[in-house]
């Protein structure tokens, strides 16, 4: 508190006391930080690489390997290629390179706050085949159940998503209709107790196809071939 | 309703993810002066100012860094950024209305340490919101807050009167208030998602 | 605090239990704890988090007390939160790089460290004035003290939330989970009551003095 504290050699002025610190202990933290980033940044995005692909694997059932493509305003584009923004999508091939589905986000607001999934689509058979909540706030023991209640991913493992005659949208809307309800295979069968956070997956499902499916569809080719 | 619209991420802020009672921010002022309502009111209205004033600068600084590509060194620019800020409106408000200067007294310099503050520049960064859902944001964080602290302020000033053990007087009790607060704002959950 | 100006520690055992118990930064001192009730819905994210913070106290308390001498006065406490602010982004890149589980599980809390009164305090109130070796034993036991409360209150919200620890099943299948511990009435609600206890165990210690005292008069 007192004089004690103050440097030992009287510094001629005060305020270059203050700079000489400031910038010395910002350079230190900038060396510093900049020095763990580089180490880290490798690591760090090979563990994004394998929670990806750990997810696109676990939609598309039987997947071996995957490419990023980005489906914008371009066309389709490798990822590595976009230049505009678009939306990413995960092209998964089996073990022989043939297309097995296509993985891609959605999202809708669910009871607390936004649900974000990562849902797998096999334009073969024109369906839905599995989701992976990537992100949600929903009630523990109730709304949360629609990220591992295993009735509930039932109704992803062959969600019926046949394109109109027209080609430009979904023939039947996908909806979740209340438990025990459901009757057709574009149908949803809710969680009892979880009303609200079933109707949102099943409505971001319905939003994300209506748009991204016909455009997968007319790319089909090129997705085939892996580009 | 649409998510990014600005009525919902301000309604989200205020109410459903409430920053003190569901998030958990800025309980060091929560707790510390929420025992009179005058005060809880220009602590709130200091807290919202600020963060207006750190929401956009957060925005712009975010902005120079992507573009720089140094994301790397945002958590040192925001608090730095939010001290400076807090140090200004200071100086400001002294400046041009001494008697708001002097109602919010040492409520401003205290503000500093919101992590409220540093928070929602945090979550404005990892949303992805543009300016103006920023904007939404900050006022509905701030709204939230003022919220919060004005309800438990009204709450401890009818408990003074009231007759508690001894061992549940203080920091316990304002936590208990505070836990049937948060039960209670949770009933706001279903406002935005139950329709299409 | 005037009246003993830079007088140094010597290093004890008091310097690092006092941050465990009667200094103990969240029960006894009640700072920081917008992580301590945000994080604590289960027992791994408490550990996480109390090591987290361990470290950037013990980091910052080391530098602080290194460069005590050359830090000139007015600018302290911007040197202290450039510092913090270090060794947290370094703390947020290591989490990140072993596990992204976890990094999503504690989401922005770990940049938040940054603004836990804890560590701004301990680099004012006793890094700048001591030497490094009590320095860093204090804030170790500060830290202790941390990740102590975390737990306390991580271990009981899951236990009674899920019925688990640390991912283990402790009761029963029929034991039905109080969901509310988990959510953040929950962090309120237990804080509440460890608080209460403590009163309860000080204000008995108090009156067993007294009457002990009334005896011997």
């Amino acid at each position: 508190m007192s004089g004690v504290e103050q440097v030992q050699e009287p510094p001629r002025t005060p305020s270059f006391a203050m700079l000489r610190t400031l910038g010395g202990v910002a350079m230190m933290a900038g060396l510093l930080v900049v020095l763990v980033f580089q180490v880290t940044k490798p690591i760090i995005e090979e563990n994004k690489r394998i929670a990806i692909e750990k997810a696109v694997f676990r939609v598309v059932p039987g997947a071996a390997s995957r490419k990023d493509f980005v489906l914008g305003a371009e066309g389709l584009l490798p990822a590595a290629e976009a230049q505009a923004g678009g939306e990413t999508i995960y092209a998964a091939y089996d073990a022989q390179g043939a297309l097995l589905g296509v993985a891609m986000e959605a999202a809708a607001t669910g009871y607390q706050d936004v649900i974000r999934i990562l849902y797998g689509y096999n334009p073969a058979c024109e369906c839905v085949t599995g989701i992976k909540v990537l992100k949600m706030a929903e009630t523990p023991g109730l709304g949360d159940k629609i990220a591992f209640d295993p009735e509930f991913l039932k109704n992803f493992e062959a969600l019926d998503a046949r394109l109109a005659p027209g080609r430009d949208g979904l023939l039947n809307e996908i909806v979740a209709v209340k438990h025990g309800n459901k009757t057709a295979p574009w149908q949803v069968d809710s969680i009892s107790g979880a009303t609200i956070s079933s109707k949102a997956i099943a409505r971001m499902i319905n939003q994300s196809g209506q748009r991204m499916f016909p455009l997968i569809m007319r790319h089909l080719d090129r997705l085939r071939a892996g580009g | 309703m649409d998510p990014n619209s600005l009525t919902f991420i301000f309604l989200n802020a205020a109410l459903i993810n409430n920053f003190v009672l569901a998030l958990f921010l800025g309980l060091c002022p929560f707790l510390g002066v929420s025992a009179k309502r005058e005060t809880a009111w220009n602590m709130g209205l200091a807290t919202m100012f600020v963060m207006l004033v750190s929401s956009v600068s957060a925005y712009a600084i975010n902005w120079m860094l992507t573009e720089l590509e140094i994301e790397f060194l945002r958590l040192i620019c925001y608090i730095a950024v939010i001290a400076s800020a807090v140090q200004l409106v200071e100086m400001t408000v002294k400046k041009f209305s001494p008697a708001l200067f002097r109602a919010l007294g040492i409520f401003l310099p205290l503000i500093t340490t919101n992590c409220a503050i540093l928070g929602l520049a945090l979550f404005q960064t990892f949303r992805e919101y543009d300016f103006l859902q920023s904007l939404a944001f900050s006022l509905g964080a701030g709204a939230g807050f003022t919220l919060a602290l004005m309800l438990m302020a009204g709450l401890r000033e009818k408990l003074e009167l009231a007759r508690v053990p001894s061992v549940s007087r203080g920091a316990a009790m304002s936590l208990m208030l505070a836990g049937l607060l948060s039960l209670a704002f949770m009933g706001f959950a279903g406002l935005g998602g139950s329709h299409a | 605090m005037s009246a003993l100006p830079n007088r140094e520690e010597k290093i004890t055992l008091d310097t690092f239990l006092r941050g465990l118990w009667e200094e103990n930064p969240v029960f006894v001192m009640l700072l920081g704890l917008c992580p301590v009730l945000a994080v604590t819905n289960s027992t791994m994210n408490a550990i996480a988090m109390g090591l987290a913070t361990t470290f950037v106290l013990v980091a910052s308390s080391t530098l602080v007390s290194l460069l005590r001498r050359v830090i000139p006065k007015q600018v302290r406490i911007a040197t202290y939160i450039i510092i913090i602010a270090t060794f947290v982004t370094i703390v947020d890149y290591v989490i990140q790089a072993i596990s992204l589980d976890l990094y999503n599980a504690l989401g922005a809390f770990i940049q938040l460290i940054v603004a836990n009164c804890v560590i701004l305090g301990r680099a004012e109130a006793y890094a700048s004035k001591q030497r490094v070796g009590a320095s860093v034993v204090n804030a170790l036991g500060m830290g202790a003290g941390f990740t102590v409360a975390l737990l306390c209150l991580g271990t009981v919200r899951e236990l009674l939330g899920a019925g688990t620890i640390l991912g283990f099943q402790i009761f029963s299948a029929n034991f039905e989970p109080w969901v509310v511990m988990i959510l953040p009435p929950g962090g309120f609600f237990v804080l509440g009551a460890w608080l209460l206890l403590f009163e309860y165990l000080k204000q008995r210690k108090e009156r067993k003095l007294l009457d002990s005292e009334g005896a011997i008069s």
